[in-house]
């Protein structure tokens, strides 16, 4: 469990968070959501600890993340997974030695078993074939199939997506955040999620929240958001004309 | 704040977070296999992709030097052999060293930064750190282990091919007959110099992958301030080789 307690973060004297506490339950997938340029991703960063907060606590577990020493951050650091927005993988490495190498820096075990462990991971995502290719080789979906993959290739316990869906079709949106939702079930994983793509709230979000500049707008489930009585969100959730449909439908 | 004043401010700024991240850089190594296999890598892509260029602008530079000592001090007071000798200590003394990590300053720096500064705006950076890999260790400390590593290699390939360009200059132009440049070559020869010259081209090489990576690493934004980032890199570090060379020429010649 993740726990953010009254985060506050100012970028030359404008208050970017204000005063979020939130709660990131374990097994379940949470979803921030929000416009562009609400704060989620700044958020993400002070979750993750690539931002410090100006005021607040961030728990994991229990440990709470601002006070940490480099050797217990550093520890920490190996429970989390990232996905990022653009994927971030590495370049110069081919798939298999993206997969690989968190497990080359941290994992105890024999080259063989790191080996092993990292084709599971890449059929897992359906990646087993493109091992050998370089990130320059493949598709946008791919590549976030492979970010999940190295992603969670040490086991960890939390893992954060930032707009995981950006810059891909339709279907290959659904089924990166099928594989999300399935991960996080299989591996009873705090997963945090970034993003502003509604599809993907109502079809795995477990818990949702809303950021409007800055603050937290409202919190609640995907069988809560569509009757919310909350203006900023209800302008944000049907934003979107296939939203407004579905709503009117429902009302008949 | 006086527009003086506010230039030394940023160039402090600049100093201190450059100092910072020597400070991470220069750890030690998380996983020491990945750090050898990286620092390999390294001199392949920085130092051995460069001996080319090394090669082809030193014979080169060495012939053209030949060819306006000869033009340039012609007298009946001055042995013939000096031309031989000038060349001699002009590109074991500067060029070999100073001018050739000038070379390198833009070939090697520009590299360094806007590989940096791509992995920067990329996120690449972000994720290794989220991985718990300290970043500036893990990407910076092979560079300059590499390079600082395979700057004497280079040193003495520019100097043998500097004075292999005046040789051929002299065996088929009649500017200098070969033997008497070779005397030349030989002339008051001091094996100091060539230590002289490696040890400033090791100096010059950490400051060149130490400045394109502070430059490369701290990059904010896209891809036109990975450009300027490059840029920054090759100025900068042009600019502190000059400087060092001055201060290393004071304190050792």
């Amino acid at each position: 469990m993740i726990e953010a307690k009254h985060l506050i973060k100012s970028f030359d004297g404008k208050e970017i968070i204000r005063d979020i506490s939130a709660t990131f339950e374990k097994g379940k997938t949470n979803l921030i959501i929000g416009r562009s340029g609400s704060g989620k991703t700044v958020f993400m960063k002070l979750l993750v600890g690539l931002l410090s907060p100006d005021a607040g606590e961030i728990r994991y577990d229990g440990r709470n993340l601002p006070s940490m020493k480099k050797a217990e951050l550093n520890a920490l650091r190996q429970e989390m997974g990232m996905l990022f927005q653009g994927s971030a993988l590495f370049d110069s490495m081919t798939v298999m030695e993206n997969v690989m190498f968190p497990l080359t820096m941290f994992s105890q075990e024999t080259r063989q078993k790191q080996e092993m462990r990292a084709q599971f991971c890449l059929k897992r995502v359906q990646m087993a074939d493109a091992a050998d290719l370089y990130p320059g080789e493949i598709s946008g979906g791919m590549m976030k199939r492979t970010a999940i993959a190295r992603a969670i290739a040490l086991n960890p316990k939390y893992l954060f997506c930032d707009e995981p869906n950006s810059g891909l079709d339709p279907k290959t949106s659904l089924l990166i955040d099928d594989l999300i939702h399935g991960i996080t079930q299989e591996y009873n994983m705090t997963t945090i999620i970034n993003t502003h793509d509604m599809n993907s709230v109502m079809n795995i979000g477990d818990k949702i929240l809303f950021i409007y500049e800055g603050k937290k707008e409202w919190e609640g489930t995907k069988d809560e958001i569509m009757n919310a009585e909350n203006k900023k969100l209800n302008d944000f959730v049907f934003a979107s004309d296939l939203f407004r449909k579905v709503k009117a439908a429902e009302n008949q | 704040m006086q527009p003086n004043s506010d230039f030394m401010f940023k160039w402090l700024i600049h100093f201190g977070e450059y100092v910072l991240l020597m400070g991470r850089a220069f750890a030690v190594p998380q996983q020491w296999r990945v750090f050898f296999r990286q620092v390999v890598q390294e001199i392949y892509k920085l130092g051995i992709d460069s001996v080319g260029i090394v090669i082809f602008i030193s014979a080169f530079i060495g012939a053209v030097i030949t060819m306006q000592v000869s033009l340039n001090i012609y007298s009946p007071l001055i042995p013939s052999f000096t031309v031989g000798f000038m060349t001699r200590e002009i590109i074991m003394l500067e060029f070999s060293s100073s001018i050739m990590c000038l070379i390198l300053a833009g070939k090697v720096g520009s590299n360094i930064a806007s590989e940096l500064g791509t992995m920067r705006v990329t996120e690449q950076i972000d994720a290794l750190e989220i991985m718990g890999v300290n970043s500036a260790n893990y990407l910076i400390l092979p560079k300059i282990v590499g390079f600082v590593l395979f700057v004497p290699v280079l040193v003495i390939f520019s100097m043998f091919c500097g004075m292999t360009g005046g040789f051929l200059i002299s065996w088929f132009t009649d500017i200098i007959s070969p033997a008497t440049y070779e005397y030349g070559l030989q002339y008051w020869f001091s094996t100091r110099y060539i230590g002289y010259s490696i040890l400033k081209a090791m100096i010059f090489a950490f400051i060149i992958t130490s400045t394109a990576s502070y430059f490369g690493y701290n990059v904010k934004g896209g891809a036109l301030q990975v450009g300027k980032a490059s840029t920054q890199s090759v100025v900068g570090s042009s600019v502190l080789i000059l400087a060092a060379d001055v201060l290393i020429t004071l304190l050792l010649v």
